[in-house]
C-alpha cells in the first residue's frame, strides 16, 4: 500500500468554498475514485440564533485535528483529505466546517469522513457560544452525550 | 519553575483572565491536585470549578485525564467539553 497522504489542516476566520477545495484535491490525479465532502452549517434555530461565536485554541485545534486526520488517512485508503474549521463570528447558513475525503472507492471515503466529524465534534478544542435574535446573550453551547458516544463506537479494542 | 495557564469558554469567563503564569506550590502533582488547589484561590476560581469532573485538560496542547502528572508541563489549558464540528 503507498503511504498515508498527509491531510491538509487549516483553521482560519475566512469562509471556504467547497467546489475550490474539491477541485484542489482532485486536480490532475485520475487515481481517485470517490470524493465525500461534509459542510457543517450555523442553523438559526427557527428564527432565535442571530449568530454562534466560535471560540478556539489556537496552536492546539490545528494540532488536534491534525492527530485526528492522521488517524484517518491510517485507518482508511485515501488519496486526499482536507479538514478546514472556521472560528470568530459566524451567522446562520454560513459554513463553519468542511471535511474533504477523497479514495479510489466510495467506502473509504464516507467512512473516513463520517469518523472525522464524530471526533472532531468530541476532541477538537473549539467552543461555541449563542447571540439570540432577541439581542441577548444565548450562553454557551452544552456538549452532547451523543456526540461522545458517536465518537466512542469508532474505538477498535485494546483502546 | 512557572506554568502558563489558559482558560477557554465559560472557564474563561468565569475566572475573568484568558490565562496567567502561576508558581505551582509544591505537593502539585496531578491535573486533579491542580484543580483542586485552584479552586481555593478565590471565588471567581471557585465558580469555574465547581464541578471539576466536567473540566476537560490539556497539557503542552494534547487531551490528558485527571490523573496525569503535571511534572514538566510548560502550558496547561482547562476548559469545558467541546462543541466545535
Amino acid at each position: 500500500m503507498a503511504s498515508a497522504v498527509v491531510p491538509a489542516i487549516r483553521v482560519q476566520r475566512e469562509d471556504f468554498d467547497v467546489a475550490h477545495e474539491i477541485a484542489a484535491l482532485t486536480k490532475g490525479r485520475a487515481d481517485i475514485g470517490a470524493v465525500v465532502t461534509f459542510s457543517g452549517l450555523c442553523r438559526d434555530e427557527e428564527g432565535a440564533l442571530a449568530a454562534l461565536e466560535l471560540e478556539h485554541y489556537p496552536g492546539m485545534a490545528e494540532a488536534e485535528i491534525g492527530r485526528i486526520a492522521t488517524e484517518a488517512a491510517e485507518r482508511w485508503p485515501l488519496q486526499g483529505l482536507t479538514v478546514i474549521h472556521r472560528h470568530g463570528k459566524i451567522t446562520p447558513g454560513e459554513n463553519i466546517v468542511l471535511v474533504v475525503a477523497a479514495s479510489a472507492h466510495r467506502q473509504a471515503a464516507f467512512e473516513a469522513a463520517n469518523f472525522l466529524m464524530d471526533y472532531l465534534k468530541s476532541r477538537a478544542p473549539f467552543w461555541k457560544k449563542e447571540h439570540r435574535a432577541d439581542g441577548s446573550e444565548g450562553g454557551w453551547v452544552e456538549a452532547k452525550e451523543a456526540d461522545d458516544e458517536a465518537a466512542g463506537r469508532w474505538k477498535t479494542s485494546g483502546e | 519553575m512557572s506554568t502558563k495557564l489558559i482558560y477557554f469558554a465559560w472557564v474563561r469567563e468565569r475566572i475573568g483572565k484568558p490565562e496567567e503564569d502561576i508558581e505551582l506550590p509544591a505537593g502539585i502533582e496531578t491535573v486533579a491536585d491542580l484543580l483542586r488547589w485552584l479552586k481555593s484561590r478565590g471565588e471567581e476560581y471557585e465558580n469555574a470549578l465547581q464541578y471539576p469532573d466536567v473540566i476537560r485538560v490539556a497539557i503542552n496542547q494534547e487531551h490528558v485525564g485527571h490523573r496525569e502528572k503535571i511534572a514538566g508541563a510548560r502550558e496547561i489549558a482547562l476548559f469545558p467539553p467541546m462543541t466545535g464540528g
